[in-house]
């Protein structure tokens, strides 16, 4: 029997450092490993004695690219435990923040980390440079980027750890007239979005399909960015202090992240693919029609499709920005006021690369005695394995570039944040 | 006659968040013409095309945490003709520099249900405490427009010019109104390394230092004053505490209040 060793020493177009490490008897993959060798940073640790004001500013550096998950995540914590409801125009405003996070990091990862893998170029600037009509590709997708990250910049301060988030609601509010400009270029971005669907759905996809137990959040009426109670595809259905009865954390040697499974159940999957599937209904009509176009159904198993669905994340967050920014009243107050006192309280957002939880206790002072985030990518990494050990059968008569290449395809169809769930990817494949 | 040859790019990462290698990502107006210029040749973020070394440029994100990085940074240094570090973790060890003022020990099971898997240094520091750094980009995150200045510096010979006064003048040059004077917030605005553009007083709140300490601060006349105002030695002790709380000027004074 032929035994074969894969390995990816540093996984390429992924945040963070890691590696993947298969072991294949026969045409039997017999272990996979992601390895996750970010040092640690023990974030929860030294967030112990800090003032509840401070931790926003603290957990956004956890991750560079979706600051605004982790700033989200700590402040409605901290909110959940003070008892403070932030309602009305400063609710829209950090809903307006989040989706220009979303479309930032969508489309960071749609055009320049993952859709090279589709194409067969090994990055986006290669990709421009080979073709005209693939150099407006690039230049389309890092304007509407730019439009993502012109949204934080101005609701937030500045694209990588805005300063304006706080428990609360903002330091201080735009004025309608400072939003404005944004309208035209929304406008553009809600035609480069729909074109950004249309194109990634023409690439050719892998058929791969796994029943994979989807969570996310879920809520009355909205397609969930920062509410709702934890649901899956399989009777999964509670509030937010459920969270940690729920889910466990497991700590292996191979990696500087936790893995996450449901109690009893095993692995399950976050993120794009989850949160269409469980909130199809939640998506506006242009983008369930823009789904239906490409060829989607309600539910889709298939992750190497994930790209459509964040392109067709990123026309939804188009829109509502759209609306938000036309309907935006200026609050006659930056903030809700409140009163500090002790307890526990839990936050959890949708960040672009799925759930992201947090739970803090704080003292009388606010000071932090406890906290506890999982970040998304640790809660799919078991997935990620799970589907390496799936997909790789199939491959084996590759040549061995090629056979590499389509793992750290997988591997990246979850748009693994590694920074955050510690937290890069090297690639080993052992045939023994 | 041969095509000139580009320059040559690496980005390396080391512990850190990545905010700040993705501020060359997020350069979208310049970031295509700049690649007609240099050729980006080791930047795993972004390509998983590796060119062999030597580099002319490298740009170096995050501290050194562990004995591996420690010997990485050794060898990036060897191929590097220049290298810039970007960022407070790169500059001055970053928010995981924390970890200096305890022991790391007592953290690893806070976090870790298996410590014995866990290998990191007992400090996080800068990467100029392991290698000649011929010039540091200060921010928590980097500013953009200073990168591109620094890169295209660099591509020229000369040295990027990047202000090393406070936060104050670039206060006043956008004409804000002082929070401490009109409203009594704590800012560390006059301590603290001009870059951002004084993005927080612009907002309506004091600066928290993400760009670490200015050239020759005065951390003590500013940390008086906040006692003499009745802030608690405590609060003085975190504010200097954040994301460049290695930084020399920073640690000591911070250490002189938890006496």
């Amino acid at each position: 029997m032929k035994n074969r060793t894969i390995k990816v020493g540093y996984l390429a177009r992924v945040e963070g450092e890691g590696a993947l490490y298969l072991q294949v008897k026969g045409d039997e993959v017999t272990d996979v490993r992601l390895e996750i060798f970010e040092p640690p940073r023990f974030f929860e640790a030294l967030l112990r004695g800090r003032s509840y004001g401070e931790v926003p500013d603290i957990t956004a550096r956890i991750c560079g690219i979706c600051p605004i998950a982790y700033q989200m995540g700590s402040i409605q914590a901290m909110e959940s435990i003070f008892g403070v409801k932030v309602e009305g125009p400063l609710r829209d405003l950090r809903r307006l923040i989040y989706c220009g996070e979303w479309i930032e990091s969508h489309v960071l990862h749609v055009a320049m980390l993952h859709a090279p893998d589709f194409l067969g170029y090994e990055d986006s600037i290669s990709m421009a440079k080979a073709r005209p009509e693939l150099a407006e590709r690039v230049r389309m997708a890092l304007r509407l980027k730019k439009l993502g990250n012109e949204i934080l910049r101005l609701i937030g301060g500045r694209e990588v750890h805005p300063v304006n988030l706080r428990v609360g609601g903002f330091y201080r509010v735009p004025t309608r007239q400072e939003l404005a400009p944004l309208r035209e270029e929304l406008y553009w971005g809600l035609e480069a979005a729909r074109q950004l669907v249309h194109w990634t759905a023409g690439f050719e996809f892998p058929e791969f399909e796994r029943d994979y137990e989807f969570v996310a959040l879920r809520h009355p009426d909205e397609y969930p960015i920062m509410a709702g109670g934890i649901v899956s595809n399989r009777g999964l259905d509670i509030s937010l202090d459920r969270y940690d009865e729920t889910f466990q954390e497991e700590h292996l040697a191979h990696s500087n992240a936790l893995h996450s499974v449901i109690v009893g159940r095993g692995a399950y999957l976050v993120g794009p693919l989850a949160r269409y599937s469980l909130n199809h209904d939640r998506l506006s009509p242009l983008v369930r029609e823009e789904a239906g176009r490409a060829g989607l159904g309600t539910v889709l198993r298939n992750p190497f499709k994930s790209i459509i669905v964040r392109s067709l994340e990123v026309l939804q967050a188009v829109e509502e920005s759209i609306r938000l920014v036309e309907g935006y009243e200026m609050p006659d107050r930056p903030l809700v006021d409140y009163e500090v006192r002790p307890g526990v309280g839990y936050g959890c957002t949708e960040a672009p690369r799925g759930i992201c939880y947090h739970r803090y206790e704080v003292d009388q002072a606010g000071l932090v005695r406890d906290a506890k985030i999982v970040p998304p990518t640790s809660q799919n990494q078991k997935t990620i394995e799970d589907d390496l050990r799936g997909f790789v059968p199939q491959y084996l008569d590759l040549a061995e570039d090629r056979l590499v290449w389509h793992c750290e395809q997988a591997v990246r169809n979850y748009d693994p944040c590694i920074s955050c769930a510690t937290h890069f990817l090297r690639l080993e494949i052992e045939r023994t | 006659m041969a095509e000139k040859r580009r320059p040559k790019l690496a980005v390396w990462k080391f512990s850190s968040c990545d905010g700040c290698q993705l501020s060359l990502l997020d350069c979208e107006d310049e970031l295509l013409a700049l690649t007609d210029q240099i050729e980006i040749a080791n930047f795993p973020e972004a390509s998983r095309a590796v060119v062999k070394g030597p580099y002319d440029l490298s740009l170096v994100e995050g501290s050194i945490s562990t004995s591996h990085d420690a010997a990485r940074i050794q060898q990036v240094r060897r191929v590097s003709k220049h290298l810039v570090t970007i960022g407070a973790c790169a500059t001055a060890g970053g928010i995981q520099a924390l970890r200096n003022f305890t022991d790391v020990r007592e953290l690893i099971p806070l976090v870790y249900a298996r410590p014995e898997y866990i290998s990191t240094l007992e400090s996080s520091t800068p990467i100029s405490s392991h290698v000649f750094v011929d010039f540091e980009l200060h921010g928590c995150p980097i500013n953009k427009v200073q990168l591109v200045e620094v890169i295209s510096a660099f591509l020229h010979g000369r040295r990027p010019v990047t202000p090393g006064y406070s936060v104050c003048l670039e206060c006043k040059r956008r004409g804000n109104v002082c929070v401490t004077v009109a409203r009594g917030e704590p800012c560390l605005g006059p301590l603290v390394h001009a870059g951002c553009g004084a993005i927080c007083p612009s907002y309506q709140r004091g600066c928290y230092g993400c760009f670490g300490p200015m050239e020759t601060p005065n951390p003590s006349s500013l940390s008086e004053m906040w006692l003499a105002g009745g802030m608690a030695p405590d609060e003085v002790v975190r504010r200097l505490r954040s994301f460049t709380a290695a930084a020399e000027p920073f640690r000591q004074e911070s250490e002189r209040h938890e006496k």
